[in-house]
């Protein structure tokens, strides 16, 4: 115990960070999907966990389908937007019909959906580890000021403020998101204006899991994707929109970086408790400010 | 449940479900007297919940903390401490009532679906503190083999004791349901504004509800331990949260015995259903579903009714 601290390096601190900023990156993308959800439709959506992994394996499943370099690419595009109607029918079919719910009621029934689709994935893809080899282009590290770096994780880096400048586009500058944020606030009334409510809950809903699935399918070629990666990264998305504020995209983001940066730098102070950090940090912002940090739509 | 006249008829009921219980040993197989005390320990946890979900209004979403602690106390007293055996079971309960009291010193401030995120996210640091700490609770593997004091291991001891604290633990409740505090609890889950404008101290009741469900669910955690002789970090892991939270839906939540019901469907169903196939989970998903749009009014619609809130979709939306 003696010294522990000191033990850390400059440099090495510095490398957790990178590492843990690339890891913000899909919690933020995850996070920000399911604040999305949160905030306009006010559905405690525990079933985005299971969008996340359904995205991973999807990935899996397509990069090895097409095959080659551009399996990867194909991927990428291809398990989100599969997410994304998988979503959409979900929506469509049954939850348009329970919004008017209490949301304990809601909370129940997303998390009905985990189960299925827990199961579901199970019975598709098997309990077995899948992975996803990155592409050519990614392997290896570039130096950032002396620094290893994985390329990946830098690509990774690019792809969180690209997510987080085309969310802030579409909730502040495009009619739908301008309507999301009125229904958000009033829902009765843009219906009496004449907008279709309806279907702009499905649009954002649709997102928020398009987000999840996006999540998912960047998480894959960095780590095993197995069951049970729909459990750990839904708590961790909650956790990252509470101490964000319910609904607030930008506090999804710092909520991220919190929960990104001390799991990075918990690893290097205590390997063993590294996963009790963030919790424990949240829940230390959480005493004091019990509604976010960032105020909530709500 | 409007009067508590003593009714001969009432009298009767119980004493003859006490007796078939007692009896259940001589003519059921090991197993089933097995899978009986685990009913009895679920459902006790049901209603622990129940008391303040549904008879208190509060989203409590993670309540399968206070039943792991319970477990874990016991666990470690048992295997690592040199006290006598039966001071762990007096403290676990204990302690998980003194966690209830802390988590709820924090959530109280809030209501409703920002009560329950704040204390999945406590729950969620609990769970991840055991789920990691190796050389104090076993870390994911947990502790089994938990010596457990003789009179438990002989021949169904572990099962009278399950059905004697359970039956005891449900008597209690049941009174504190029905007491005057029970009452004020039930009025504040209706409409706590009032409550608080004739002079209720809301959070306070709302303190000591949750200090009550932790101890009766530290006390299945003792139970669990009792029966099972093993502990592991997924007694406190959030998907168990859900799963009572289900047991009282599917028994219905605003009466007494309903959690209790809704846990003897579900731990019967998952046995049998999991003799069949390995997807129960996708089956119970399934349930769920129909349960929720097939039976809506049946359980969420009295405390909209009493809250006067039916009228249509932004009511619902008051936290």
């Amino acid at each position: 115990m003696h010294g522990f601290i000191s033990q850390i390096s400059l440099p090495s601190l510095l490398q957790q960070i990178l590492v843990g900023l690339s890891r913000t990156t899909i919690l933020f993308i995850v996070a920000s999907g399911l604040s999305l959800v949160l905030g306009v439709l006010r559905i405690p959506n525990l079933a985005h966990g299971s969008f996340y992994m359904i995205g991973a394996f999807l990935t899996y499943s397509v990069a090895a389908a097409v095959g080659g370099k551009a399996g990867f690419w194909v991927a990428m595009v291809a398990a989100p937007i599969g997410v994304a109607l998988i979503s959409l029918v979900m929506e469509r079919g049954l939850f348009c019909h329970l919004y008017d719910r209490e949301h304990l009621m809601l909370l129940l029934f997303t998390f009905s959906f985990t189960l299925v689709f827990g199961d579901l994935v199970k019975i598709i893809w098997g309990s077995d580890f899948r992975s996803v080899s990155i592409p050519p282009v990614f392997q290896g590290s570039l130096s950032i000021f002396g620094l290893p770096l994985p390329r990946y994780n830098l690509f990774l880096l690019v792809i969180g403020p690209l997510v987080a400048l085309g969310l802030w586009i579409l909730t502040q500058k495009t009619k739908i998101g301008k309507i999301a944020r009125a229904a958000a606030v009033d829902r009765e009334m843009v219906g009496a204006v004449g907008i279709n409510v309806s279907l702009v809950f499905s649009a954002v809903f649709v997102i928020g899991c398009f987000l999840a699935g996006l999540g998912g399918a960047l998480v894959a070629p960095t780590q095993n994707i197995t069951q049970g990666m729909d459990h750990s990264i839904i708590m961790e998305a909650f956790l990252i929109v509470i101490v964000g504020g319910l609904g607030n995209i930008w506090g999804a983001l710092l909520g991220a970086l919190i929960f990104g940066l001390t799991d990075a730098v918990g690893i290097l102070l205590w390997p063993q408790f590294a996963i009790v950090f963030p919790y424990a940090v949240v829940v230390t912002i959480l005493m004091f400010r019990p509604r976010g940090l960032l105020k909530s739509t709500w | 449940m409007p009067d508590q006249k003593i009714d001969v008829q009432k009298i009767f009921w119980v004493m003859g479900i006490g007796l078939l219980f007692l009896l259940l040993p001589r003519f059921l197989p090991r197993f089933y007297v097995y899978l009986t005390a685990l009913i009895l320990l679920t459902g006790l946890l049901a209603t622990s919940l129940n008391l303040v979900l549904g008879f208190g209004g509060m989203y409590q979403f993670h309540h399968a903390v206070f039943y792991g602690v319970g477990a874990y106390s016991l666990a470690l007293m048992l295997t690592k401490s040199g006290l006598p055996v039966w001071t762990g079971f007096i403290a676990a309960p204990l302690i998980s009532a003194i966690v209830g009291y802390i988590i709820g010193l924090i959530c109280v401030r809030l209501s409703k679906l920002y009560f329950g995120m704040l204390q999945i996210s406590l729950g969620s640091l609990v769970w991840a503190i055991v789920f990691r700490w190796y050389s104090f609770t076993g870390g994911d593997d947990g502790i089994h083999g938990i010596p457990l004091p003789k009179i438990l291991s002989v021949s169904h001891g572990a099962y009278y004791f399950t059905l004697i604290i359970t039956a005891i633990s449900l008597y209690l409740m049941f009174r504190i349901v029905h007491s005057p505090f029970g009452r004020t609890f039930q009025a504040i889950r209706d409409n706590p504004e009032r409550c608080e404008a004739i002079g209720i101290h809301v959070r306070r009741h709302q303190l000591a509800g949750e200090v009550i469900a932790g101890f009766f669910a530290g006390i299945a955690g003792t139970l669990f331990v009792t029966v099972e002789a093993s502990v592991f970090p997924d007694l406190m892991f959030w998907t168990l949260s859900l799963e009572i939270l289900i047991m009282c839906l599917l028994g219905g939540w605003f009466t007494f015995f309903g959690p209790m019901l809704g846990a003897a469907i579900m731990v019967i169903l998952r046995t049998f259903v999991g003799i069949y196939t390995e997807y129960w989970t996708l089956i119970l998903g399934i349930v769920l579903m129909l349960l929720i749009f097939f039976m809506p009014d049946g359980v969420l619609g009295m405390i909209q009714k009493a809250g006067g809130r039916g009228d249509g979709v932004k009511g619902n939306h008051r936290l």
